[in-house]
């Protein structure tokens, strides 16, 4: 599984807050254009490893991006190597559409100059692109939830980064605007040959979208392997601690469905 | 390849943010207020008269003859105390609009972080110790209020361990109460000279000569040039500390620069003016009430406009209630607490944020 050309690779990775193990002993290896689901309880330390990725958390350990060391990259190198869309992102509710998704370029810019017309060309594209096109001067304060997620989208896009970090990408969407997201960002893995890292609350989506998960425990990768391997019955029940039911629907795709447990809560 | 049709914009590149319509409005506001202020005065001066000084004084000659009476009274007695006006003004606009944006914090300015404080216990000590030696006022000032922001970063980033905009701001309130208690207690035992102390902290331009202009030009220029470059970071920085972290931007380095420079600015803004208060947060909200949000409009619309602003508000300070003279720091006080209510009120009613 570990290769030589890997777009992430952990070794021994290890992050603590104030003393206690947030993650401890995390080694994997992804290949470029994976899609990699994070899944676990809440707590288990899916956004953490998310956040140690993109050196938002001081860790111990190794994490190599595209094969360069990221605790040896300066931050304007790491912005062009890995992209990182947060759960919550902070909206300038002022700011235009377009002026947000330029925010993205910063990483290509020198530290006093502003952007170039290649720039805003590039963030008109990725607005297009996503169908936003018609909303570039409209603040970002006026957009819808799933506007706004492809926005941040496009933001993350225009950092041209072969890495790409979604916390819970589609938890503040509605269904059908889930599975829409999630798709948008599917095709551009297979355009742009992107890696992406997902932290996914919703297991049917990970079962779904993911080429591989990684089911994290306590700050520890329990399981990992293929999305038919790790997503069971037995596995989940043991670790989210609730009875779930693994389907497979016409098509073939995971569908897991929580069941109710008799006697009320344990 | 091409920039193909798109809906909104002709040809060509797609518009950046307007910058350059705002700022020749405010330039052309800035000139006007400057002759106007200027022409009044207990000696009525006309707007031509005005003109023909300054352009005098430039190099260029028009028509039309001055007397030399009119002459001193433009150029010596009303327009340093003009062009003095409009530097601190400019400065304390700019320096609470970059604090704005490094500590995304709309209340915040220079002041919070002890510049006040520091220059007003600089002064003090160096009124009651050589009452005479009125050359030292400025440069203690000065150091005051530099001392007093560098120990409100220090302390800061030492108790929390890290530097954070709430750390320092509450660092920044603990310094000052330090530093007011210190300036109190020295002003309350030296009461013989509590009356120049007390007129220096409410601020005012009365003194105002070429020299004092000369002695912070270049504090005002470094410290300006240093935070216009910063208008795109600090737009970066709306998005947070962390997300801007994650397009590549050290908020903190982005915030050291920018406190220093604007400390140092509005330092030596304060050392000739003394306390003149709210300018730095008036100026930036009404700014930003009336263009477009982003730091590349609300610095150099807010410098250019602080300018303006001081030389009107100082401009009330002499005629309001002249001969006598109202201390420049009531009058901006005196605008700055209604306008308080107004922009909260405006806030609450867009719901908008910085």
């Amino acid at each position: 599984m570990r290769q030589a050309d890997s777009a992430l690779e952990l070794h021994g990775l290890v992050v603590s807050y104030d003393g206690v193990a947030a993650l401890s002993g995390i080694d994997y290896a992804l290949a470029p254009g994976a899609w990699l689901g994070l899944i676990g309880a809440n707590g288990a330390g899916k956004s953490t490893l998310l956040r140690a990725l993109a050196r938002l958390v001081a860790y111990q350990g190794t994490v190599r991006v595209t094969g360069a060391e990221v605790a040896h990259l300066s931050r304007r190198r790491l912005a062009q190597l890995v992209a990182f869309v947060p759960q919550a992102p902070e909206l300038p509710r002022e700011m235009r559409a377009i002026d947000y998704v330029a925010l993205g370029r910063t990483p290509y810019l020198g530290y006093f100059a502003v952007e170039r017309p290649a720039d805003r060309h590039a963030g008109h594209e990725l607005l297009a692109r996503l169908g936003l096109a018609a909303l570039a001067e409209r603040p970002v304060g006026a957009l819808s939830g799933g506007e706004v997620q492809r926005l941040v989208l496009a933001r993350a896009l225009a950092q041209e980064a072969p890495v790409l970090l979604l916390d819970e990408p589609t938890s503040a969407l509605d269904l059908g605007r889930r599975v829409e997201a999630l798709e948008l960002v599917d095709q551009l893995r297979a355009e742009r040959g992107l890696t992406v890292v997902a932290a996914m609350h919703d297991l049917t989506l990970a079962g779904q979208f993911a080429t591989e998960v990684a089911l994290l425990d306590h700050g520890r990768l329990a399981r990992t392997g293929t999305p038919d391997a790790v997503l069971t019955d037995a596995e989940l029940g043991h670790y989210f601690g609730a009875s779930v039911r693994v389907l497979r629907d016409d098509d073939g795709d995971l569908v897991v469905v929580p069941r109710r447990q008799r006697g009320g809560p344990s | 390849m091409g920039p193909g049709p798109r809906q909104g914009d002709g040809a060509g590149p797609p518009p950046p943010v307007a910058v350059a319509r705002p700022v020749l409005v405010a330039l052309a506001v800035l000139v006007v207020v400057t002759v106007v202020a200027t022409a009044i005065g207990p000696a009525d001066l006309s707007l031509g008269t005005v003109v023909r000084v300054v352009a005098d004084h430039v190099g260029l000659h028009l028509p039309g003859r001055v007397s030399a009476i009119d002459q001193a009274i433009v150029w010596q007695i009303r327009l340093p105390r003009v062009i003095l006006g409009g530097l601190v003004g400019a400065m304390l606009a700019l320096g609470g609009a970059s604090y704005q944006g490094v500590f995304r914090n709309p209340l915040a300015d220079p002041y919070l972080l002890g510049v006040a404080a520091g220059a007003g216990l600089g002064a003090t000590i160096a009124i009651v110790s050589a009452s005479r030696a009125t050359y030292l006022l400025p440069i203690a000032a000065f150091a005051g209020g530099v001392v007093a922001v560098s120990l409100t970063y220090l302390v800061g980033v030492r108790a929390s361990g890290y530097a954070t905009s709430a750390s320092i701001i509450l660092a920044g309130v603990a310094v000052a109460a330090v530093f007011t208690a210190l300036q109190t207690n020295i002003q309350q035992q030296h009461a013989a000279d509590l009356q120049p102390v007390y007129s220096w902290i409410l601020g005012s331009l009365s003194v105002a000569t070429w020299s004092d202009v000369r002695l912070i030009v270049p504090y005002v220029a470094v410290s300006t040039v240093v935070l216009l470059g910063h208008r795109r970071l600090l737009d970066v920085l709306r998005v947070g500390e962390e997300e801007a972290t994650s397009l590549g931007v050290d908020p903190r380095r982005v915030r050291l620069t920018v406190v220093a420079a604007a400390t140092l600015g509005t330092a030596a803004a304060v050392s000739v003016s003394g306390l003149v208060g709210f300018v730095g947060i008036i100026v930036p909200h009404a700014v930003r009430l009336t263009t477009n949000a982003s730091y590349r409009v609300v610095l150099p619309v807010s410098l250019i406009s602080g300018a303006s602003f001081l030389i009107l508000a100082d401009l009330g300070a002499r005629m309001l209630d002249a001969p006598a003279e109202i201390p420049l720091g009531v009058v901006t006080a005196f605008i700055g607490g209604p306008f308080f209510i107004f922009v909260l009120r405006s806030r609450r009613s867009r719901q908008g944020t910085l």
